[in-house]
């Protein structure tokens, strides 16, 4: 059963449209909108004029460059007023982690203001924060390798003498390093301390195969669809540029406990290992759909569909079947445009692909 | 011998083997494929002997030593227990 979006008349607002070697989830976003014979109107809300999804064709109908997160709700508000004024925007599906919870927080105002989404709730986003995550399912039992808070480079050292190398040392939004020495530890304890503040994590490494899930948990503690994959192709910075749909019950049975735990409304990515006797163990819980969502619906489960409707309150039936074996290769190719579109969205922060009534 | 996860396992006629529990895939030549077949058929390691006997010239002792490494090395990737 595949999710029909060509007789829904809307306006989606999705974020994000970086594509290179760390790409963002919008594009893919979009394309699976698309792919579900969304016919609607597509705004794209950016950050930097040269996030390459503005270039691509038929990809974003507007283009509107957005404040940073950082900026704080009132310069998020003025920009989206203006932004309102030029087009009706009736959902947004955001995918960065940074934005989430200024979302979450918005709700009522946005909700005010038309626009809808289906986003966890504030309790629910924080229960899944990296330095809670330790704490809450260790005592329900689901698996979580041995972590630790760090603020200071001594309690580091403390902390490295009683787990033993390789261990992780992770920002508390972003990025995470294998370090091998305690030389390494405190030269990357101290670049993630500087790019996102404190507390640094440190956890265990745990030995394994890793698994990802998309997924769309429906607020009352069910899944509305899941997608596990195994990345075929790594890239230095870790990320997935290739990946295999697998069907392994195991992991289905663990992210039902994780959703039904946490009673999950919305997307979210779940980082996950297997070790060698079977035992699932969570890393890392990702409020957004992954960049790698297109792999959903090619596997027959279109979850960024599932969230437009359930964002718009329509029906959906939780979808169970997919297609195992369906893979995704990640390429990266030019993109030929002009400079006066770069020019357009430099200077006037929007670009219109098509026409604005 | 336990060849449950071994029944799952999908293979293709060019010897491409993909298990999809684990998102391993592998690849493998006719002898291996003839083998895995036959294990799937709940066949014992001397009935599995004797049919390859049937289709190759070669010893008992030569393809009990090969049938051996091979089992292992399908222990060593958890897909017969």
């Amino acid at each position: 059963m595949s999710i029909d979006l060509s007789k829904l008349e809307c306006t989606v607002a999705v974020t994000g449209l970086k594509t290179g070697d760390n790409p963002q989830p919008g594009t893919p976003v979009i394309r699976c909108l698309r792919d579900a014979g969304f016919k609607g109107r597509i705004v794209a809300l950016v950050y930097d004029t040269l996030e390459a999804g503005i270039f691509v064709e038929d990809l974003a109908d507007d283009i509107f460059v957005m404040p940073y997160p950082s900026g704080g709700s009132e310069v998020f508000l003025q920009r989206l007023d203006y932004i309102l004024s030029q087009v009706k925007i009736d959902v947004i599906i955001p995918t960065l982690d940074s934005e989430i919870i200024n979302y979450i927080r918005l709700e009522k105002v946005l909700n005010d203001r038309g626009i809808k989404f289906f986003l966890p709730t504030e309790e629910q986003f924080q229960a899944r924060d990296k330095t809670r995550l330790n704490r809450m399912f260790d005592e329900l039992g689901i698996g979580v390798p041995k972590s630790f808070f760090c603020t200071d480079a001594q309690e580091l050292y403390n902390i490295a003498a009683t787990i033993t190398f390789p261990f992780f040392i992770k920002g508390k939004l972003y990025e995470a390093y294998e370090v091998y020495s305690l030389d390494d530890a405190f030269d990357i304890f101290g670049k993630l301390k500087a790019k996102w503040g404190l507390p640094v994590i440190v956890q265990q490494k745990v030995y394994g195969d890793e698994f990802n899930i998309a997924l769309v948990g429906d607020g009352e503690g069910g899944m509305l669809g899941m997608i596990p994959q195994r990345k075929l192709i790594i890239t230095d910075k870790g990320k997935g540029f290739g990946g295999v749909v697998v069907d392994n019950p195991e992991l289905k049975e663990f992210a039902e406990k994780v959703i039904k735990t946490l009673k999950w409304r919305g997307p979210a990515e779940l980082e996950v290992i297997q070790n060698a006797t079977g035992e699932i163990f969570i890393i890392e819980i990702n409020p957004r759909f992954p960049a790698w969502i297109r792999l959903s619906a090619g596997a027959g489960q279109n979850l960024p569909a599932i969230d437009l409707m359930m964002a718009l309150g329509l029906p959906v039936e939780p979808m169970t079947e997919y297609e195992t074996g369906t893979i995704f290769i990640r390429h990266s190719e030019d993109i030929i445009s002009h400079i006066n579109k770069f020019g357009t969205i430099s200077s006037l922060k929007e670009l219109h692909n098509k026409e604005v009534k | 011998m336990n060849t449950s996860k071994l029944k799952k396992i999908a293979i293709s006629e060019s010897g491409f083997i993909f298990d999809p529990s684990t998102g391993i895939s592998y690849n493998s030549n006719e002898m291996a494929i003839t083998i895995i077949n036959l294990l799937n058929k709940d066949r014992s390691e001397e009935e599995i002997i004797a049919k390859i006997m049937e289709e190759y010239e070669v010893t008992h002792d030569a393809i009990r030593r090969d049938l051996e490494y091979f089992l292992t090395q399908l222990k060593n990737l958890h897909l017969v227990s």
